[in-house]
């Protein structure tokens, strides 16, 4: 088991924003993290990367407290990509993706092969070898998304958490992102709004709402017509396509 | 846009060696020029001769003027220069603020409070210096802000605000004190004091200044990595594995110590630490490994050239400094502002 939550609790002020969230990830697998607005879901990607302690329970990595674990080591086993990155300075795509490298380097160490290589990859695995000279400033929505991506990657984390990695991105680029997520076999935890993608790309689901795990399995066992009226306040139904996909129609 | 041939670590190398040569040029001709001309090769004989590295003949007029007044001036002004840039380029990474500067942190405001407190108040009677009070009243403002904002943790905004307020608090116990206490003479110096002079600088200050720049730029360096993981903010640098608690605490701390030192020694010298930051950047870009050594550079010419311009504007006369820095330092940035507008 990779990375495991046990009964976090955090709060902000008075408002408890996570109240007793438990949830573990297989290795290698894509946990799809749904919940409306405000239900907590940044908040537990921010516990989960150790950017926020909890107020009470704990997150381990193979079973160790990431409370113990130092920072710099952590950031080489885990990466995060932000909701919304944002600059007002005038950095190259390549800088960006060299930041990832941050963890891996001594403060005053050399720019080395392997800091090379893994740019490189992260680049190309996002589709932005050919915009490494230009700046974030001229890049659209989509292509921001992408570069952060390739700098969470080029991190070579195990474990990559995504904070509605599909926001700003168009139809195109949405499938391209999340098909990139699940080929690349890392223990993946998103945060997703469209239900549809949620069912298509991920191995598990787990659903927030106002802090609490309100229902988690696969797919087929989460996106039932009940919990989205309930938690989304949606009327759906299923519909099955010829090879045998469910897709949520809404009404 | 224009400025990529010089992101290139040629272009980097390129700038600073000319930037050295540069430095030493202006510095040199600091010490030259003045009231007394001393010819150049005079200054190199001179200088050579204090080095042991020759033992020429010179006038002992002219060996006083280039050894004991001007050379320790111009090298004063020169580290001030660099250091107020490096600050200025720092707070405005950690704090993400582009108008950020060296006195954001209330320092410059807390210093003429300890200023004014020694010149009309007399406390201290005479025991305590203007600079050694200068230098307390920065450290109080900074330990006000630095409390205000829970040590920089509460986030960038509430640091800045901190730092308004101790700004507010200390000018108005500045401008209190003036108007209950003070005559008109003494208004007058602390006005004077408050625009920078580098008037009375000798090698004391020199030495003092050099060990406190050594230490401050070689924590700057050390921190340039994790300084470039703050451009998409704290929580970004800190997935990436910086420690941002104590990053923020040690270079808020640093960049106190080293404007603390600088302005109670010169005065508050305003415009150097925002502008040449700017310059710099868009001159090499955001990579503060570069960043920092070329501000360093860039902010000591600037300095040194401010301080001849205000030798030798007006006859018989030195403006403060600050009222130079400001007249230089306005039109090149509005020619960087303009030249760097982005196509809507």
């Amino acid at each position: 088991m990779s990375i495991r939550a046990e009964n976090l609790i955090w709060r902000v002020g008075r408002k408890t924003i996570l109240d007793d969230v438990s949830l573990a990830v297989e290795p290698g697998s894509v946990l799809g993290l749904l919940g409306p607005n405000g239900s907590g879901k940044s908040s537990l990607l921010r516990l989960l990367a150790g950017l926020r302690r909890p107020h009470a329970g704990r997150v381990t990595l193979d079973g160790t407290d990431i409370a113990r674990i130092r920072r710099r080591d952590l950031a080489r086993r885990v990466a995060l990509v932000h909701q919304h990155a944002a600059t007002e300075l005038n950095v190259t795509v390549e800088e960006v993706v060299t930041l990832g490298r941050t963890p891996h380097r001594a403060p005053l160490a050399g720019w080395t092969a392997a800091d090379a290589a893994a740019v490189e990859t992260a680049l190309a695995q996002v589709g932005m070898s050919g915009f490494r000279r230009q700046g974030w400033q001229s890049l659209s929505g989509g292509e921001r998304q992408r570069v952060q991506i390739a700098r969470a990657l080029a991190q070579e984390p195990r474990e990559l958490f995504l904070d509605e990695p599909t926001n700003h991105l168009d139809i195109q680029h949405q499938l391209e992102l999340l098909r990139l997520i699940s080929r690349l076999r890392l223990t993946s935890i998103v945060a997703l709004h469209d239900l549809n993608h949620a069912a298509m790309f991920c191995d598990r689901l787990v659903v927030l709402d106002q802090g609490r795990i309100i229902s988690h399995g696969t797919p087929d066992e989460v996106l039932t017509p009940d919990l989205l009226r309930d938690v989304f306040k949606v009327d759906c139904h299923f519909h099955r396509d010829d090879e045998g996909r469910r897709h949520i129609l809404f009404r | 846009m224009s400025t990529a041939q010089l992101r290139g670590s040629g272009g980097f190398v390129a700038l600073l060696v000319a930037g050295l040569a540069g430095l030493v040029l202006v510095v040199a001709l600091a010490v030259s020029l003045g009231e007394l001309r001393v010819p150049l090769g005079t200054v190199a004989l001179s200088v050579g001769n204090h080095l042991g590295l020759s033992s020429a003949q010179i006038s002992r007029i002219q060996d006083s003027v280039v050894w004991d007044l001007r050379l320790s001036r111009a090298l004063v002004a020169a580290m001030c220069g660099a250091g107020l840039a490096i600050c200025g380029a720092i707070l405005q990474s950690l704090l993400r603020n582009t108008l950020a500067e060296p006195y954001v942190l209330g320092v410059s405001a807390g210093a003429s409070t300890g200023a004014v407190s020694v010149i009309i108040l007399g406390i201290g009677a005479g025991a305590v210096s203007l600079s050694a009070g200068a230098f307390l009243g920065a450290l109080a403002a900074f330990g006000f802000v630095a409390l205000l904002s829970n040590g920089g943790r509460g986030g960038a905004d509430r640091t800045i605000l901190a730092g308004v307020a101790a700004a507010q608090l200390f000018n108005a116990l500045t401008a209190y004190i003036v108007t209950t206490a003070g005559n008109a003479q003494q208004a007058r110096d602390v006005m004077f004091w408050l625009l920078g002079s580098f008037g009375g600088v000798r090698w004391p200050e020199f030495q003092l200044l050099a060990g406190v720049m050594v230490v401050g730029l070689a924590v700057c360096i050390w921190h340039a990595r994790a300084l470039d993981a703050f451009t998409f903010g704290d929580d970004a640098a800190a997935s990436m594995g910086i420690a941002v608690g104590r990053v923020r605490i040690v270079l808020f701390a640093t960049t106190a110590l080293v404007t603390a030192t600088i302005v109670s020694m010169v005065g508050s010298i305003g415009f150097v630490g925002l502008v040449v930051p700017h310059a710099v950047r868009f001159l090499i870009g955001p990579g503060h490994l570069r960043l920092l050594p070329a501000c360093a550079v860039i902010g000591a010419i600037f300095m040194v050239l401010a301080d001849i311009v205000s030798r030798s504007l007006i006859a018989q006369q030195t403006l403060p400094i600050g009222i130079v820095t400001a007249l230089v330092g306005v039109p090149c940035f509005s020619l960087i502002l303009y030249r760097a507008r982005r196509p809507e």
